[in-house]
């Protein structure tokens, strides 16, 4: 994988496996990051991606398997490797007694920073965590907001070359995950960024590709746009008054699939560059079903993950993974 | 740590004690002196007033480092900040290192004050120093080995608490532990602190000793590293 790792890669990690006792927490995951790229790591509660986190920061030593950071191993050099990332762990790990300052001080001094250039880091972490006022302030007194922030300025204050944050938006308003999500894609500018979450909306508002985990395996891995093809861009959910029998809608909207979700509700999911509205209101208008309400469906994670779970059983993975698990 | 009032109340707590038992050895120094003055070979300023000092001092580092090392690991846990110092570029043996550090130099403060006071008397009269630095040696041993015990136990739990409570026991445990002796040969009485101690109190610095409190506190710095990274490995 040394070898041949092209320069942009900042962060390799390959068959990386993780057990707890008998249970297989992580199964044989690969992932690969380049610079200036937002990777959302997707799945729900309990499918790995802690764990993966932990063991590309070095928190957790895999059962099987290597990560490799910009060039360095993980498992050889792990001083010079962990220099080189930022971690936010799901709790962010803050001192609740020291002020915002002392407290970054610290991150920085545990990272070598030299003491000329603390203060400077320090002030830019600050900066770009939208810290700046914040300086002298407790950080046992701030809000959750401002303590993910703080949280946020930790992982970047020695300018990592991939910042790693497990689940940074939970518990917040949607004012404050609107402000981190922006503050994440201001560092996916120039950092690599790989973010955890269970919120779909989430990785499509920020990410640039995702890999979903369900039950320690990867069961999705493509480019966002990938993903929002694949859940059903075109699928649209349509209301009737009058519904006519499933196959008799399903008939009328070939090639789309139909779904009934509730009474007189339909999903009509249509193949990827394909748009079954026209036809849908005209055979709607022409049969009288009495069509009230006509929207675009967006699938839940749930039935992302039930979708890709029963592919996965079928031995179809939609994976692009075949290109990283060869190795030369 | 001095951000948190812990510290300044042991260290507060500490220097009431021995204070009490400063001014109680002098005063009974002062009584006998006369006497003492006519004695041949009778014991001078610095046995009766240093060594109590001094051996109180141990009994209170007995009961306080508990305290003081309980949160060393464990609070990190329980806040969920060893991440924080797993993930920066630093080993396992450089947090134990650092963490063990720490507590020395908050025991050497113990030390410090303890030594002022006995060099006061310096101003009124003479002081066997040989004897009182063979005391102050042994006790920053014992202070060393009191730190990376309750250090090591304090790796092993997420709750202060039960790691003071343990740290008390186990101290407690080998401070005494002769007294389980009958024959005087036993070879409880090598793991006895209190023994060993003791042997510092009367001025002797013997190698044994020396290597002893030195092994005792690298085996167990040593096994609070293997703990930190087998966590690592097994959690």
């Amino acid at each position: 994988m040394k070898d041949t790792a092209s320069p942009e890669v900042t962060l390799a990690g390959v068959g990386l496996s993780r057990r707890y006792g008998n249970n297989l927490a992580v199964d044989d995951v690969s992932l690969e990051l380049k610079r200036g790229e937002i990777l959302g790591l997707l799945g729900p509660n309990g499918a790995g991606k802690t764990t993966a986190m932990k063991m590309i920061t070095g928190n957790l030593a895999p059962s099987a398997g290597s990560v490799n950071v910009c060039g360095i191993d993980l498992i050889d050099r792990p001083t010079a490797a962990k220099a080189k990332i930022g971690y936010l762990p799901e709790i962010p790990p803050l001192y609740k007694e020291l002020r915002v300052d002392e407290y970054l001080r610290l991150a920085g001094r545990l990272h070598r920073l030299p003491g000329s250039a603390l203060g400077d880091a320090v002030q830019r972490a600050k900066r770009r965590a939208g810290l700046s006022d914040m300086g002298q302030r407790l950080i046992g007194s701030l809000s959750k907001g401002y303590q993910q922030r703080v949280g946020i300025a930790q992982a970047i204050i020695h300018d990592p070359d991939v910042v790693i944050l497990d689940e940074p938006t939970v518990g917040l308003d949607p004012n404050q995950i609107r402000e981190i999500r922006s503050l994440i894609r201001e560092l996916g500018n120039e950092h690599s960024v790989i973010l955890s979450t269970h919120i779909l909306p989430e990785v499509e508002a920020i990410c640039d590709r995702v890999q979903i985990l369900h039950r320690g395996k990867v069961v999705f891995a493509d480019a966002i746009s990938g993903l929002r093809a694949f859940r059903g861009g075109h699928s649209l959910q349509v209301s009737l008054r009058r519904p006519p029998q499933l196959e008799d809608l399903q008939k009328a909207v070939q090639p789309a699939q139909v779904e009934q979700v509730g009474e007189g509700v339909f999903r009509v999911i249509a193949p990827p560059g394909q748009d079954s509205t026209d036809q849908l209101l005209r055979e709607s208008l022409e049969r009288d079903w009495g069509l009230y309400q006509l929207s675009p469906a967006q699938a839940s994670v749930e039935e992302v993950f039930v979708h890709l779970t029963r592919q996965d059983d079928a031995g179809a993975v939609m994976t692009e993974d075949s290109r990283m698990e060869t190795p030369a | 740590m001095f951000a948190s009032p812990l510290a300044w109340v042991v260290l507060a707590f500490m220097q009431f004690v021995l204070a009490l038992i400063f001014l109680k050895q002098i005063d009974g120094f002062l009584q006998v002196q006369a006497q003492l003055a006519r004695t041949p070979n009778a014991p001078g300023l610095t046995e009766i007033v240093v060594v109590p000092m001094f051996s109180v001092g141990s009994m209170l580092l007995l009961m306080s480092t508990p305290l003081l090392t309980m949160r060393l690991i464990s609070e990190e846990r329980r806040n969920q900040t060893m991440a924080l110092l797993m993930s920066a570029p630093i080993s396992m043996t450089q947090i134990i290192i650092g963490k063990f550090v720490a507590m020395i130099v908050f025991l050497a403060l113990i030390n410090l004050l303890i030594l002022v006071m006995a060099l006061s008397l310096l101003a009124g009269g003479i002081l066997d120093l040989g004897l009182l630095f063979a005391n102050l040696i042994g006790l920053t041993l014992l202070g060393c080995s009191f730190a990376a015990i309750g250090l090591f136990i304090s790796c092993l739990t997420a709750h202060p608490v039960v790691a003071a409570i343990l740290s008390l026991a186990v101290f407690l445990a080998l401070w005494i532990i002769n007294a389980a002796a009958t024959d005087p040969q036993s070879s409880l009485h090598l793991i006895s602190l209190l023994k060993r101690f003791e042997g510092f109190l009367n001025g002797t610095v013997a190698t044994t000793d020396l290597v002893f409190f030195a092994l005792l506190t690298t085996t167990f710095l040593i096994l609070s590293i293997r703990r930190l990274d087998s966590e690592r490995l097994h959690a």
